[in-house]
């Protein structure tokens, strides 16, 4: 099973790299919404230069930030998930994928994996930028680590896992907001929790939410691990 | 010739297989009689027999059916995952679990729907607000848009097989993320308030009161289960309609160049 994850997890990852979709398109479009959000909200995130600092305390950019960047994360999943379906679509990928014997199960921890390897570059991008344009300031690095880690790999497992789903529909880039948005709504609001607890001292408190995201992650891996030989047999 | 009699036949072939359908109809009227009745009796001791209530005055008739919706809406989404496990389960994969789960799913997003209307009107009345963020709120809210996702991925045209693997499938992923939902937005709110207004202290259901909403429970049941076999039918009826589509097509054609040929040969 794992033997067979790391093959699709490094065909996944090859043709991200050859084909660059994600750090050409993805990747330009999450620095977008950085930028919009200023926009959006600018009385809050964006220091005027004519008055003396006019965010004096961090507590917009501790509350407000996190936010932004799980926003702007889950807007990049889809993309993702979006792509990582597409490349079975072509060729017949798919079929081949599906005839090659490998472990459904290895076929989708492999494909989740480079869903979170891409996300997680997309992380680094999004805290870079939040603390280049709002001047966020990490802390406690622990409990910022052990909840990215875990809300990615519970947000690629729910979206591999409807990415096959509407894999081959017609409609299946409506249908893909629809249904993971909900779904990953724990996510976010354990992921936002657990930041803000992060960059406001509270610490302690920021780690039942990880526990949260744990659980999270394990359900759906475990249910990818049963469900994605009923989801391949798909036609 | 035709009579009456000849074309009831017809009529019924679509839905087919004769002793258990009438059994099924007669079911299906006796629950309908009885979800009407049991509606009228709750609508008189709800709007006539009980009074209003002390602290809340008449918005409390909101008690006899909130609860029951909300309850009934659960209850689907409930029967729903469980349809979709049982056709999961290759034992007891069957074209009427992929019906039963498709039929309660929608009724569940209806029911849902409708309790979060009421609640909001109550909410307006009690709380002064149309919209609070009360942990339990906001979880039927996520769980009505949960559900929403898992009918429109029903909705999708595809082979029945594949929309009964997509259905089952969509509907237990809902239903793993319904105990997350419960709890992250449960711990959402304990943590930044104390109390939730939801839980009144010292605020008590009694006497006719109680009566009155455990009879609407009773009552919203039946119109579920009568719901229930009128979508779960509905549901068959299409899939046979589509199966047999392409069949009756061709047979009108060919009927078609049959007289065609018959004409040119005159």
């Amino acid at each position: 099973m794992f033997r067979d994850a790391l093959l699709v997890l490094g065909k996944d990852l090859r043709i991200e790299l050859r084909a660059k979709v994600t750090l050409r398109q993805v990747a330009p479009f999450v620095v977008t919404v950085l930028v919009l959000f200023a926009f959006s909200l600018d009385r809050v995130l964006v220091r005027d230069v004519n008055v003396a600092d006019t965010i004096t305390d961090s507590v917009p950019v501790a509350y407000v930030v996190p936010g932004l960047i799980w926003l702007a994360l889950l807007f990049a999943l889809l993309l993702v998930v979006a792509r990582s379906v597409a490349i079975e679509e072509e060729d017949g990928a798919g079929d081949a994928l599906r005839l090659s014997g490998l472990d459904p199960a290895g076929i989708f921890l492999g494909k989740a994996a480079a869903v979170a390897v891409q996300l997680l570059a997309l992380e680094v991008l999004l805290v870079g930028g939040s603390m280049l344009f709002f001047q966020a300031r990490l802390a406690a690095p622990a409990l910022l680590l052990s909840a990215t880690l875990l809300a990615t790999i519970g947000l690629a497992a729910v979206g591999t896992c409807y990415g096959a789903l509407s894999s081959g529909l017609r409609s299946r880039e409506t249908l893909l907001p629809v249904l993971v948005m909900p779904v990953v709504a724990p996510v976010v609001l354990a992921g936002v929790q657990a930041w803000q607890k992060a960059l406001s001292g509270e610490v302690g408190d920021g780690w039942p939410w990880v526990r949260l995201l744990m659980v999270f992650a394990v359900v759906y891996l475990s249910f990818g691990v049963l469900a994605y030989g009923a989801l391949l047999e798909e036609s | 010739m035709t009579t009456p009699s000849d074309q009831l036949p017809a009529s019924t072939g679509v839905s087919g297989d004769g002793r258990p359908q009438s059994r099924i109809q007669t079911v299906s009227y006796l629950l309908g009689l009885a979800s009407v009745a049991s509606l009228v009796v709750l609508t008189v001791l709800g709007l006539f027999v009980t009074g209003p209530d002390e602290v809340q005055g008449e918005v409390v008739r909101l008690l006899y059916i909130h609860p029951a919706t909300a309850w009934v809406a659960y209850t689907a989404f409930g029967v729903t995952s469980f349809a979709g496990l049982m056709w999961l389960w290759p034992r007891t994969r069957r074209p009427m679990w992929d019906h039963i789960a498709g039929a309660s799913a929608s009724i569940g997003v209806v029911f849902t729907g409708i309790t979060l209307g009421l609640g909001s009107i109550w909410g307006r009345a009690t709380w002064g607000s149309w919209w609070v963020w009360d942990a339990r709120v906001t979880s039927t809210l996520l769980l009505f848009l949960l559900y929403a996702g898992v009918v429109a991925l029903r909705q999708v045209p595809s082979s029945l097989e594949a929309r009964a693997r997509r259905t089952a499938i969509g509907a237990l992923i809902a239903f793993l993320d319904v105990p997350l939902v419960h709890f992250s937005v449960k711990w959402w709110k304990t943590l930044h308030q104390e109390a939730s207004v939801l839980q009144p202290s010292g605020v008590q259901v009694h006497g006719l009161q109680l009566v009155t909403m455990l009879f609407s429970f009773l009552s919203f049941t039946l119109v579920y289960a009568w719901l229930m076999i009128q979508r779960t039918r509905l549901a068959r009826w299409e899939d046979q309609v589509l199966a047999g589509g392409l069949d009756a097509a061709i047979e009108a054609r060919q009927a078609e160049a049959g007289s065609d040929l018959v004409g040119s040969s005159r």
